[in-house]
């Protein structure tokens, strides 16, 4: 089992699984035929052998094994799911009839930002929402404007629009029937989606 | 750019061997002119688990436009014109009398023969013969009440018209269709995210709608006969708020295009998109006028809310309201005199009715999360989408204000987005 340690599966797994493929051809040109799945105990022999055998692991026949996990988006190996990373953190709450970016919430765009841009080939969905007040569809464009601001900031950081899709649930999501601003407030925000949550 | 693809969905049909209303009616106010009517039971009515006499009743009570006279304790009730004793029912005023027969035929069917008498005249307004299989017993009622609405009152009647309406029941959305007065509810697509914004295609045959089955909002055209359902509209971004064009040959839609929502056109086979504002602001709720010659829509491009129009195929914008400072949601009369849409009055958002011509407002409801407001085909009733004790629920109002109902829904669901379906023959 390949050791992870907090960095991104598939890209490390295409590395090696790409290096394996150019060691395997090399080894096939020689015409030594590949024997799939096939791990021999190459551990140095014990103390009182007579001959000793060093361990470099340049055996050709020996195969390493590439795990590839599809289910690595689960806590503790990917940051974005570890809730001690901020990248954990997904949601940004607005103020009443506002799409400005508060100070607060500046933190988590921009360690967002840092993420894609060393991550070139993931996606990610901003979805707006508002509360429950006015109509469906008015809501859905009102809602847009929190998910473009969430974009727009993020491009101001680098990111491209090709690793951004803005969407919007409106009020869909809104708790019904808020008796007071303090619960209207909890609806007002735009969340951070990636493949895969 | 997304091609059309073709997805067949097997709709859910609820079968309704005693029809059970999906939504229940209470009905206040009336008109002050009401036409009192005897409509006599059937004869011969204990041949179908409907009641059509009862039905027709329920139907002309629920306009406010009619008196529907008790006919229970009547020395006579008369099924054919010839047994009609006129002094009977010239002693409890009646203007107009109905009388009609139910009969078994062969291969389980039903004949069922109406007349509609003047009754002061003596003479005869209306009559129909129908041969009916049983499953379409209370539509058959629904047209005959139809006929006697339109004979007395010179407006077409709606009550064999439908509505669509979404309901949200714990975390399952519906999209439901079901007769003008709430029976024969019939799933149309559910699912566990949202469904929004129906619009009938004219003639009657398709809805479309906005599905957040993938996570987004997109649009779905679907076949009420058949099932099949088909992407409209799936480009990056929203896709929503689709409106039919009158000849029915593309839709009004906004999309955003990861910025601003716009208002384009689309062909209704999923090609020649055209994008018909161009504004920095919102532009949304997209409606054409009954000629096809403008769309209607929502914009705050003057900093609050307001509907203006735009030429359908692209051009300048001009604003259409002028009084309060947020106005949203414009819907056409069938006629194309008229505007229904919706008002933040201080923060109540109530159903607001606009004359084209001469600009007069009149508010048509309280509030105050009143929302999606639906003409009627005939232009006379107005359906629309409220809140009562929290809970969603419908509600409908007469054009000129004076009759109301309230509908809700008997499973206890919530109730939001209806569309009043076009006649159909």
């Amino acid at each position: 089992m390949l050791n992870q340690s907090g960095q991104n599966h598939s890209k490390i797994s295409a590395k090696l699984f790409m290096s394996l493929s150019i060691a395997m051809l090399l080894v096939a040109c020689k015409s030594t035929p590949l024997t799939p799945a096939k791990v021999e105990d190459r551990s140095p022999a014990p103390p009182t052998a007579t001959k000793p055998v060093t361990d470099t692991g340049a055996d050709a026949n020996a195969v390493k094994e590439v795990v590839i996990d599809s289910n690595a988006n689960n806590a503790g190996n990917n940051p974005l799911k570890d809730p001690n990373n901020i990248l954990s953190k997904r949601n940004i709450y607005f103020d009443f009839d506002s799409d400005s970016i508060k100070s607060e919430y500046r933190p988590i765009v921009e360690a967002h930002a840092k993420y894609l841009l060393t991550h070139s080939d993931v996606k990610m969905v901003v979805q707006g929402n508002t509360d429950e007040r006015g109509t469906r569809e008015y809501n859905l464009a009102l809602g847009q404007r929190r998910s473009v601001a969430v974009k727009k900031a993020l491009n101001l950081l680098g990111v491209q629009d090709k690793q951004i899709e803005t969407v919007s649930y409106g009020k869909e999501r809104a708790k019904p029937n808020c008796p007071d601003e303090a619960c209207y407030q909890k609806d007002r925000h735009a969340d951070i989606v990636y493949e895969g949550d | 750019m997304n091609i059309i693809r073709w997805i067949f969905y097997c709709a859910v049909f609820l079968s309704t061997s005693v029809a059970n209303a999906a939504l229940e009616i209470e009905i206040s106010g009336g008109s002050a002119q009401q036409i009192p009517i005897a409509v006599v039971p059937f004869g011969g009515a204990a041949a179908t688990n409907d009641n059509i006499s009862d039905i027709i009743a329920a139907d002309l009570n629920r306009s406010g436009l009619f008196r529907v006279l008790e006919t229970r304790g009547m020395p006579n009730l008369p099924t054919t014109p010839g047994q009609i004793k006129y002094a009977e029912w010239a002693a409890l005023q009646a203007q107009a009398i109905t009388v009609g027969t139910v009969e078994s035929v062969a291969g389980g069917r039903f004949k069922v023969s109406f007349y509609l008498m003047d009754a002061l005249k003596q003479t005869q307004l209306a009559g129909m013969d129908y041969q009916i299989a049983p499953s379409q017993v209370r539509m058959t009622a629904h047209k005959i009440a139809d006929i006697i609405y339109q004979k007395l009152t010179g407006q077409a009647g709606i009550f064999a018209s439908r509505i669509a309406y979404i309901t949200k029941t714990g975390k399952r959305y519906a999209l439901q269709v079901a007769d003008a007065d709430g029976y024969n509810p019939q799933t149309v697509v559910s699912s566990n995210e949202p469904l929004i914004s129906p619009d009938w295609s004219p003639d009657g045959t398709k809805l479309a709608y906005v599905s957040f089955e993938k996570k987004k909002p997109i649009i779905f055209v679907q076949s009420l006969t058949s099932g099949n359902r088909e992407i409209l509209a799936n480009y990056k971004g929203n896709n929503s708020a689709p409106a039919w064009s009158p000849d029915g040959s593309k839709l009004a839609i906004v999309l955003t295009y990861g910025a601003n929502s716009q208002v384009y056109t689309i062909d209704a086979n999923g090609g020649g998109l055209k994008q018909v504002t161009k504004s920095n602001g919102i532009d949304t709720e997209p409606v054409f006028s009954p000629d096809g010659k403008w769309i209607y829509f929502s914009s705050d491009r003057g900093g609050k809310p307001q509907i203006y129009k735009v030429p359908a195929g692209g051009g300048d914008a001009s604003r259409v309201t002028f009084e309060g400072s947020y106005n949203v949601s414009p819907h056409f009369s069938p006629d194309g005199k008229a505007l229904a849409y919706i008002r933040n009055d201080g923060g109540k958002f109530r159903v607001v009715l606009q004359d084209l011509a001469s600009g007069q407002v009149q508010l048509l409801s309280e509030g105050a999360q009143d929302e999606s407001p639906s003409f009627a085909p005939n232009g006379r009733v107005i359906l629309y989408a409220t809140k009562v004790h929290g809970r969603g629920a419908l509600a409908a109002v007469s054009s000129d204000g004076k009759v109301r109902q309230r509908l809700n829904d008997a499973t206890g669901g919530d109730v939001r987005e209806p569309a009043w379906g076009p006649l159909t023959n």
